[in-house]
């Protein structure tokens, strides 16, 4: 009998190649008589297209074709995955997304000719030759301006920019509790527009085989059975066997390699015009101008509270900058995803949020790590820290009187929390960051003359999306399942395929750690395999936080076939009743006696089938499974950020950041423990480095990584994690994910800990050491 | 334009001719097929494409070719013993779980290999003002320093 | 990256003649250059590569100058002893340029041919007197850095060594750009014991010398006489992430701590 594996820190077998050079990452893959494509793409953010005249860039060196938005004009628009349907019972509106301009463009970077040339440097020599004539329109970027009377106008279809007017809660019971409030904090504040920056950059390479008349697309992608549906159904009106899609090792997604994107649809299609493979790598300066951006909310919100700082309500007023056009999901991150969640871990009886989604001349805007939740959680843990300092209670203490302490626990905002235990991650919090000896730390600070602070975050947040029946109801056009198939060798070694994908999450090692565990084998004898919908039954892809908690059920519901099955056989084998026989990590006994058959022995039986049962029973262990799961998984935790602040200069050095988190199960320590650094670096940035701006014509200021500041490692501290773990309650595994809450919990935190530094109410973030001095100065 | 050009690359002697234009990177990924060293932004910042040219690691996406000329270059394919097994620092990584999506991880581990030859137990601090470097955006970086202050110690123990 | 043609230098005169051409640029390290090729930002006709020219290269130290060879990388200047001996202010400033990668390529000549408003050797040579000498003559470091991106270098003209003076100590401190990591603000304070020159790079479209700081300095060599002297944000930079009235104020902090520093 082998250890148990579920709980074990093993390494990553994913690891070798990757540190060998040996991953085959989008761009890795060459085609024989490859070529290759770059974008002419529009310098001005709201133009009317006048004419393209490709003819001189035609005649350059290598040129092999140049298309345009004309030559596109009969494939359908990119679609919005979730319909949201407005205040007045109204679909929100959905103008056209064409993958190449049709007589307008609409933001800096959009798409107006593909160039495919022999070599990459050629197709970009000749897209500087296409000449464009635009009639340069204005723009308007601020999301809180678009509504403004005589703002620009981007779509036809959205009157005043406007996508929708949505809400969700009791307006009336708001105000109520709002009238009867003792205090009531408000915040005014801009989540700021974040760029999500995966280190690799997109890449697409189309193909069509016509001797199958197929197509084959590979493409860095978190959901490749999502993009050919899309793909397929939506904007080329192809039928999916005929159109295969593989993202094999990608290079980090957060988000951004979710959706259908332009250049995939174009390189495809491009593909059979020309009769070879089309490649197009994105470079950094594209990646900046072209990838969804994630965050951009204008929000107004209030938290009334008794004399005891007992939340009474909340009311939320966010305008939601979407960009030019409806990416696949951005519709839902600033509704479905955010105002959801602003319960967070509390009992606000009522709670009312409005939100307006908003046309802007800027990049496309949709979920990015956290996507809805980072944004909610700031509204909460703001609002809450806020409170506590206006009415002189510890943080702390002000949380503990409001905890959902009883589960299930039925939100004023739609959800229900199965389980959880908020008292114990914020006194582990507290504990760790030894919150008692800040007093001290703080004094030590100010015979330095730095300025010390500390701040909380109690986050919360819905993962494992998605129970497709309430996601249908709330506007989604797609199930939210998974899938998974087991496959056991004769020899009984064993495959399994998942509609999960990994760029990143370790879901080689993790889901292997899960099937081995159950059979009762080594890891070595079980592989994964993903990111290809020509090996895959299907899948719904990595999002969400959701691979283990409806990818990894769906391996175990088809576990557990294959167990039943060997159940049968071993009966079988055993000449005993089914009913008689146990199973337990590889082993088939009948219960009361020595006699036993290993899952290597049942698994050859299946395959070899001489002494086989084959009136009851079809030869082979292959089996799939669908999971749709029954509720959403809420993990949470408490964070505890401490900075020290250098008032001469404004910097702020991150001193100790400590996260205890409650995911339920964790199946490897290690790989969580890895997800929670790399979320809270990601939150980290936007509350202290990252932030796209916008120059008020529309061109992006922070195109690269000159302007635009990703954390590096002398920016943040090691930090202290641990754990506390209630079960998820709906899932067998009790699961419940853990790829965002780093970047969900980070930035209230941090803005916490930086306005407890400095005395001040607020400050905007990215608080660069510019915004921190001018919040000194002010005050 | 072409320009005729030889180097070693991982012990091999390696002879092409290429555009003037053609970037180090380019060279390794595109015409010797090395598609270990990557390409993450385009201002040679992200560190990603770090390989070794003559004891030093370098930014390969900020060389022309032709400024490696006769040079001696190591890209993470020529780190590992023939036999596989992994370079120290390597191990580290593996063992430190510092990589997640593996796609910073040859520049990771490119770099902190030269580092740690001038560096045989560096402080946390040191390491991480090593790595300005080198983005990434999965890890956090904490388990990054980790590896490379257990892999320095490893090569050290080694020599 | 546009085409071009490439050549490789056998020797200064050759170099020379090269670049005189067209829209030729010199190569050195090409750590700025290559990049703004990449970006279509800068596109030569031919480059003139200086990476082979070995009189171009190394170190030297004479007790009362220390001379850089235009081709040595930064990291030869961060690690070399006599450097460290003589102005460890300069191998401390050589260290703080870009990253180590960066620093294994870049070079002196480079850098400070190239006058980026924000590169930090540029405040080195105008801090420490240094004399420029290219195949054509000498220039002192008053009279080297013209503007944004302007020397006084001709057309075709190449650096071959900069001779920093030996100051009786000095720092540099920079405030970097937490994006870019070029200076924000640089301040390099020399004290030669009775005068000292103040430079300041990052602040203003060229590095620039601050007199009334150089005259509180001299006056009395103390943090505070730095703190003292305000500096005015009319003519400085401002961007994204500083505005010149920031860039003003740290002048003085830098300067400050850059007197603290040169004092221990």
């Amino acid at each position: 009998m082998n250890a148990p594996l579920i709980g074990a820190r093993i390494e990553r077998k994913e690891d070798y190649r990757f540190l060998t050079g040996a991953g085959q990452y989008t761009d890795d893959v060459t085609l024989a008589n490859q070529s290759y494509a770059a974008f002419v793409r529009s310098p001005h953010a709201h133009a009317k297209i006048k004419s393209v005249r490709p003819d001189r860039a035609k005649k350059a060196p290598g040129v092999l074709a140049i298309y345009t938005g004309q030559d596109l004009s009969k494939l359908g628009g990119l679609p919005c995955g979730w319909l949201i349907t407005d205040l007045n019972g109204q679909p929100m509106k959905e103008p056209p997304h064409p993958s190449l301009a049709q007589g307008k463009v609409r933001y800096v970077g959009d798409q107006v000719a593909i160039v495919i040339a022999e070599t990459e440097a050629q197709a970009r020599d000749a897209a500087e030759l296409v000449e464009v004539d635009y009639e340069v329109l204005p723009a308007v970027v601020d999301g809180a301006k678009a509504r403004a009377k005589g703002a620009p106008q981007l779509h036809d279809i959205a009157p005043d920019n406007t996508c929708y007017v949505w809400a969700l809660g009791d307006k009336a019971a708001c105000g109520a509790a709002f009238a009867k409030a003792a205090h009531v904090t408000k915040l005014e504040f801009i989540n700021n527009r974040l760029i999500p920056n995966a280190m690799e950059p997109r890449v697409a390479n189309g193909s069509y085989s016509r001797a199958d008349d197929a197509y084959t697309l590979y493409v860095a992608n978190q959901n490749p059975h999502v993009e050919r549906l899309l793909m397929t159904a939506f904007v080329m009106g192809l039928p999916e066997h005929k159109v295969r899609v593989v993202a094999g090792d990608v290079g980090g997604g957060f988000g951004s390699k979710i959706y259908l994107y332009a250049e995939d649809v174009a390189v495809t299609w491009a593909s059979r015009q020309l009769g070879r493979p089309v490649k197009w790598t994105s470079d950094r300066s594209e990646a900046f101008l072209s990838d969804a951006h994630g965050r951009d909310h204008h929000t107004v919100a209030e938290l009334a509270l008794d004399k005891d700082g007992k939340f009474l309500g909340m009311r939320v007023k966010t305008t939601a900058n979407v960009g030019a056009y409806l990416s696949t999901f951005a519709s839902c991150v600033p509704t479905i995803l955010y105002a959801t969640l602003l319960a967070g871990q509390y009992k606000t009886p009522v709670i009312h949020c409005e939100v307006t989604a908003v046309f802007t001349n800027t990049v496309p805007v949709d979920a990015y790590r956290g996507a809805g939740r980072p944004e909610a959680t700031y509204v909460v843990e703001r609002l809450v820290e806020t409170a506590a300092r206006e009415m002189k209670l510890d943080p702390a203490e002000i949380r503990r009187r409001n905890f959902i302490t009883e589960f299930p626990y039925q939100t004023p905002v739609a959800l229900q929390y199965d389980t959880g235990n908020y008292s114990a991650t914020l006194e582990a919090a507290r504990k760790l960051a030894d919150v008692a000896g800040f007093a001290a730390r703080r004094k030590a600070s100010e015979a330095k003359g730095r300025l010390r602070g500390l701040g909380y975050a109690a986050y919360i947040e819905a993962c494992g999306i998605a129970p497709s029946a309430v996601a249908g109801s709330l506007g989604a056009r797609a199930g939210l399942f998974e899938a998974g198939e087991v496959r056991v060798h004769p020899t009984g070694s064993v495959t399994v395929f998942t509609g999960s994908h990994s760029h990143g999450q370790g879901h080689e090692t993790t889901f292997a750690q899960v099937v081995a565990d159950r059979l009762g084998m080594p890891i070595e004898n079980v592989d994964i395999v993903h990111g290809d919908t020509s090996k895959i039954l299907f899948g719904m892809g990595t999002y969400g936080s959701r691979s283990i908690a409806v990818g990894g059920t769906a391996i175990v519901k088809a576990l557990d076939k294959i167990v039943a099955k060997g159940k049968k056989i071993a009966a079988h084998l055993m000449e005993a009743a089914e009913a008689d026989i146990e199973f337990d990590r590889g082993v088939y006994r009948v219960k009361g006696t020595d006699k036993k058959k290993l899952f290597g022995e049942v698994a050859f039986a299946a395959y070899v089938p001489h002494n086989y049962p084959h009136d009851k029973l079809e030869p082979g262990l292959n089996e799939n499974a669908f999971y749709d799961p029954s509720n959403f998984t809420f993990p949470a935790g408490t964070y505890v950020c401490e900075v020290e602040v250098d008032p001469e200069t404004g910097k702020v050095a991150i001193d100790k950041f400590t996260a205890v988190d409650d995911f339920g199960k964790i199946i490897n320590p290690m790989i969580v423990e890895g997800q929670v650094h790399g979320g809270l670096t990601q939150g980290i940035g936007q509350a202290l480095t990252e932030g796209a701006r916008y120059s008020d014509e529309g061109q992006l200021m922070t195109g690269s990584f000159m302007d635009y500041c990703l954390p590096r490692a002398d920016d943040v501290p090691s930090y202290q994690v641990d754990t506390r773990e209630t079960p998820c309650t709906h899932n067998p595994l009790g699961v419940k994910g853990c790829g965002e809450a780093g970047a969900i919990g980070a930035p209230a935190a941090l803005i916490n800990a930086i306005t407890d530094a400095l005395g001040v109410k607020d400050i905007p973030m990215p608080a660069t050491p510019q915004v921190v001095w001018n919040a000194l100065r002010k005050n | 334009m072409a320009v005729k050009i030889s180097m070693q690359v991982n012990g091999k002697a390696v002879a092409a001719e290429v555009e003037d234009r053609t970037l180090l990177v380019t060279f390794i990924r595109e015409h010797l097929r090395l598609t270990g060293t990557h390409v993450g932004c385009d201002t040679a910042q992200c560190g990603a494409c770090t390989v070794d040219m003559d004891g030093r690691a370098v930014k390969a996406c900020a060389l022309l070719a032709m400024q490696a000329e006769g040079a001696s270059i190591t890209t993470i394919e020529g780190v590992a013993k023939p036999d596989g097994t992994l370079h120290p620092m390597q191990a580290a990584f593996k063992e430190n779980h510092g990589l997640q999506c593996g796609f910073c991880t040859p520049g990771m581990v490119m770099n902190a290999i030269d580092f740690a030859r001038s560096h045989p137990n560096p402080s946390e601090q040191e390491i991480r003002e090593a790595l300005e470097g080198n983005l990434c955006r999965c890890t956090g970086y904490h388990n990054i320093v980790k590896s490379i202050a257990a892999g320095a110690k490893a090569m050290a123990a080694g020599k | 990256m546009h085409a071009f043609k490439y050549h490789r230098a056998a020797s200064l005169s050759e170099a020379a003649t090269l670049a005189g051409k067209g829209e030729a640029k010199l190569l050195a390290g090409g750590q700025s250059l290559v990049q703004a090729m990449k970006l279509r930002l800068a596109s030569p006709s031919d480059l003139v590569d200086l990476g082979t020219l070995k009189e171009l290269q190394g170190i030297k130290s004479d007790g009362r100058t220390v001379t850089v060879g235009a081709m040595t990388r930064h990291a030869e200047v961060e690690r070399s002893a006599e450097v460290k001996k003589a102005i460890p202010a300069l191998a401390a400033l050589a260290g703080m340029i870009g990253d180590r990668q960066v620093r294994a390529m870049g070079t002196c000549g480079g850098s400070i041919a190239n006058s980026d408003p924000a590169a930090d050797y540029p405040a080195a040579v105008l801090a420490l007197n240094a004399t420029i000498t290219t195949n054509k003559g000498r220039y002192e470091a008053d009279k080297f850095f013209t503007g944004l991106y302007e020397t006084a270098l001709k057309p075709g003209e190449i650096i071959t060594s900069v001779s920093f003076q030996v100051p009786k100590r000095a720092a540099y401190m920079k405030f970097k750009n937490p994006a870019s990591r070029f200076a924000i603000v640089g301040v390099f304070v020399a004290d030669f014991g009775g005068s000292v020159r103040v430079a300041v790079t990052g602040a203003g479209p060229c590095v620039f010398r601050q007199a009334d700081m150089e005259k509180a300095l001299a006056a009395k060599f103390a943090p505070e006489s730095a703190a003292g002297v305000k500096q005015k944000k009319e003519g400085l930079n401002t961007d994204l992430h500083a505005s010149a009235e920031y860039r003003a104020h740290l002048v003085s902090v830098m300067a400050k701590r850059a007197v603290e520093a040169a004092l221990k």
